[in-house]
């Protein structure tokens, strides 16, 4: 019977000084699961391990973690893809205030969110019904409004590690980008001037982690690309219109 | 650990407290924002985790952009049949008349629904749909954003509340209800999960916003966190539930995994087939075949297997066939279906079939309440409106669902009573009146099962037990029932509560402590599970998702009724059906056939 090693990083505030790497052996499961029920596996053994989990099925966005150095969502990896030399390492989120074991604390990453203003800003009186849009400018919003707030991009940006109060982070920065994609969002302007200064954007330098880890295969980068055009673009239309 | 009493807590005061960060609790929480009273939404998870989040298909609702004509006299009349004629039709008549106005302010708040040419909202078949009560044929009902609607709307919801300013207690879990010496609740006990402080949460108003309870069941496509925490306070507190025999198993729910794959496939035009390829649905419902009322494709799915005919090795699931929609379709109506089949079955649905099999889905029961979501209790034949305690979305058993909900339905549940709900309590509020206070021990009433599970010192296992728990459900009350198996059902969870009143949780530290949650959670799930035990037991006929087959019938003259489960006696007993609304005439009961 083969087994597995995991190296789980620990962590209780309570009781540890410093965090550690825990190795647990368990008899490698039979069928291939997922790194998330590996974890359910190991809480069995060992109940004081703590980690986030909701839909256990890709769309809620509670257990990402780091998993053999790269950002993913524990229930939807199966082991099978991560396992290196009958080994798995499991760290929590990197960048971010470890609470305990693989819970980080992401109330930057939730700041970052809210600072972009995350809903449709529209002052004309509603309709009656509902407002229209053409389903060839819906289509602008596919891509951006999946985002499920994992925060693995903005995790494994090394912007967002050094700078993560002043840089919006790529999560935050495609939902800025949703709403200014949004036909029915009347404040692009605003939206644009509340990100021109040198780091909520700018600090993006298409380092394209964020791509890479994204769990529903979003592309923050070309939604940033798109932003810095905006960005250009408003700048040479207030310039036109109120002069250098 | 020390004893946590009522000295050593802190009392946090709020006019509103809505438990539970779902589709309903948000929408509530929307309108009390905008009321200048004082709210907080306390959620074991952020907000955007909640179980709404994984809703598919839509949100079904008469607004007229797919059929300029649809009615939403229609939409109830569907409604009606589909719940085999024991949902409220005063309560039925509100959702399917406010819908269109509530479906319109989400998509003002920027709801991201998908698009038909001339711009309005996309709407899609789904099962039990008609037009002109059922004499015109397929309707197509159902709003969506592709197949990640819930997903939408959460999102929706949330980013409104920022706007709105709505105070979150996020990852604080509720242990129970506060009650004072009227019986009124005045708020709940609960901790931040993340450091472990207990408050007594104070409240003129406590809304039970806390969804369902899918994991009394082994296979089910409910989150992890659906464990009734509401139901269960509500129940330890001696508050009735009503209709908790009615569960409605999914018909398409991954095999092996119980992710949902939305009936909204069926509406695109995908089909079920048996290990012979057949179509088989024809035979069971041959108008509207696979889109039938999901009680009714889930039994015959079940037949299908029994009678030899189920795919696999083991012959035990059917296949959802959808490879003749075409890649265009698939990729631009169903995205999400794709991803998850790839991930969950191994099976590209644009190629291949995907396994499916009945799978717990949705609870219909619930704390039982009026349309302004008020919970109420039994006294003799009345209705008793509880001060203090309201309910709302899944939680509640309003009851718009009956015997079996229809698709689509449930988003429009929530948000519809989710305001109604923050309505009320702000003219409630705003009246005057209040509630008394609590004593101090009342309060250290409600502190005894978590001081309990702090001071453990030995006994058993939660993981242990939630599936002895959930085998215990999946065996005997599962999509056919019989009243012998059940018997041995309601004697077993017996001993099972005894394990659940035992049980051991070693981590006694503060922060994070998941185990703690977890045994909390867990004795919520044998209050929904032993309450829904015995109301199938008692119900003697075959109705909506209930069906047994020592009692293969409907039985109108002695069930056309809701049951009410007393957690006190443990025993079950009637409340007539609302027969009554304002607008129209009332439906009354038929031969319900698809």
């Amino acid at each position: 019977m083969s087994s597995l090693e995991v190296n789980l990083y620990r962590y209780n505030p309570e009781t540890d000084k410093f965090p550690y790497m825990k190795t647990y052996n368990i008899e490698k499961p039979s069928r291939d699961i997922m790194v998330l029920d590996l974890l359910h596996l190991l809480k069995e053994g060992d109940e004081s391990i703590s980690y986030r989990r909701s839909c256990r099925e890709g769309v809620c966005g509670s257990d990402g973690m780091n998993i053999n150095g790269k950002n993913g969502l524990a229930c939807i990896t199966p082991i099978s893809s991560v396992i290196k030399k009958n080994k798995i390492d499991l760290r929590p989120l990197p960048g971010l205030p470890v609470i305990r074991d693989l819970v980080v604390d992401m109330s930057e990453f939730y700041a970052q969110y809210e600072k972009i203003k995350p809903f449709l800003q529209n002052d004309t009186t509603a309709p009656e019904q509902e407002r229209l849009q053409s389903p060839a400018d819906r289509d602008k919003l596919d891509g951006l409004y999946e985002c499920i707030l994992c925060a693995c991009c903005s995790t494994s940006c090394p912007s967002f590690w050094w700078n993560p109060d002043k840089f919006v982070g790529p999560a935050a920065l495609l939902q800025a980008y949703r709403f200014l994609a949004d036909t029915r969002d009347l404040k692009a302007e605003e939206r644009l001037e509340d990100l021109s200064d040198p780091f909520s954007v700018y600090r993006c330098h298409g380092i394209m982690n964020c791509v890479s880890v994204c769990p529903k295969s979003l592309n923050p980068n070309k939604a940033i690309g798109e932003i810095k055009s905006m960005l250009l673009k408003n700048k040479e239309n207030i310039i036109a219109r109120d002069g250098a | 650990m020390n004893n946590i009493n009522s000295s050593n807590i802190k009392t946090l005061e709020f006019d509103a407290l809505i438990i539970g960060g779902g589709g309903s609790g948000m929408r509530a929480s929307l309108e009390l924002a905008k009321s200048g009273l004082k709210t907080a939404v306390v959620s074991k998870v952020f907000p955007t985790r909640s179980h709404t989040v994984s809703a598919q298909g839509g949100i079904t609702c008469a607004i007229q952009s797919a059929d300029p004509n649809d009615d939403w006299r229609w939409h109830m009349y569907d409604t009606v049949k589909g719940a085999d004629f024991i949902g409220d039709q005063d309560a039925i008549e509100y959702m399917c008349s406010e819908g269109p106005k509530a479906v319109f302010e989400l998509e003002h708040m920027g709801l991201p629904f998908s698009r038909f040419e001339n711009g309005r909202i996309y709407q899609r078949p789904f099962g039990g749909q008609s037009k002109d009560f059922g004499k015109g044929g397929q309707a197509a009902r159902t709003c969506a954003a592709a197949d990640r609607t819930g997903h939408a709307l959460l999102h929706t919801l949330y980013q409104n509340n920022v706007k709105e300013g709505s105070n979150f207690l996020n990852e604080w879990f509720a242990v129970d209800l506060v009650k004072n010496a009227k019986n009124e609740v005045t708020g709940v006990i609960a901790f931040s999960i993340e450091s472990g402080d207990v408050a007594y949460l104070k409240a003129q108003s406590t809304v039970l916003a806390t969804g369902g309870a899918g994991r009394i069941y082994a296979s089910t496509t409910n989150a992890l966190i659906n464990t009734g925490d509401g139901l269960g306070m509500a129940l330890r507190s001696g508050f009735p539930a009503q209709d908790m025999e009615m569960w409605q198993f999914h018909p398409t729910g991954i095999y092996g995994a119980g992710s949902l794959v939305t009936e909204g496939c069926r509406g695109e035009g995908g089909y079920l087939i048996n290990a012979d390829g057949e179509r088989f649905m024809e035979r069971y419902a041959p108008n509207v075949k696979d889109l039938a009322g999901r009680d009714v494709v889930a039994r015959s799915m079940v037949l299908e297997i029994l009678e030899g005919r189920g795919c696999g090795e083991n012959k035990d699931h059917v296949f959802l066939k959808l490879d003749h929609l075409g890649a265009d379709v698939l990729n631009a109506k169903l995205p999400g279906i794709c991803e998850l089949s790839r991930t969950f079955a191994h099976v590209d649905p644009i190629y291949e079939p995907i396994p499916v099999v009945p799978t717990c889905h949705y609870m219909m029961g619930g704390t039982p309440t009026n349309v302004n979501g008020q919970a109420f209790t039994r006294s003799g034949n009345n209705d008793i409106t509880i001060p203090g305690l309201y309910a709302a979305g899944e939680a509640a058993c309003v009851s718009v669902h009956g015997a079996n909900r229809l698709g689509g339905n449930s988003l429009l549940d929530l948000i519809v009573f989710g305001r109604a709900t923050g309505k009320h309590i702000q003219e409630e509020i705003n009246s005057g009146g209040g509630l008394d206070s609590a004593s101090n021990s009342d309060i250290d009433e409600s502190l005894e099962r978590l001081n309990r599970l702090n001071e453990s010192t030995s006994g058993y296992q939660t993981a242990e037990v939630k599936r002895q728990l959930q085998a215990c459900m999946q065996n005997y009350f599962g999509v056919f029932r019989r009243g012998e198996f059940m018997k041995q059902g309601v004697e077993e969870l017996k001993e099972i509560r005894e394990k659940t009143n035992n049980l051991h949780v070693a981590d006694k530290s503060m922060a994070f402590n998941t185990s703690r949650v977890e045994a909390l959670e867990l004795q919520n799930l044998l209050e929904v599970a032993e309450a829904t035990a015995i109301a199938a037991l008692e119900r003697n006929e075959s109705r909506g998702a209930h069906a047994r087959d020592d009692y293969p019938e409907r039985d109108d003259e002695n069930w056309l009724c809701h049951s009410m489960y007393d957690p006190i006696s443990k025993t079950l007993s009637k409340r007539e059906v609302n027969f009554e609304p304002n607008q129209v005439d009332a439906f009354p009961p038929a031969v319900r056939s698809y």
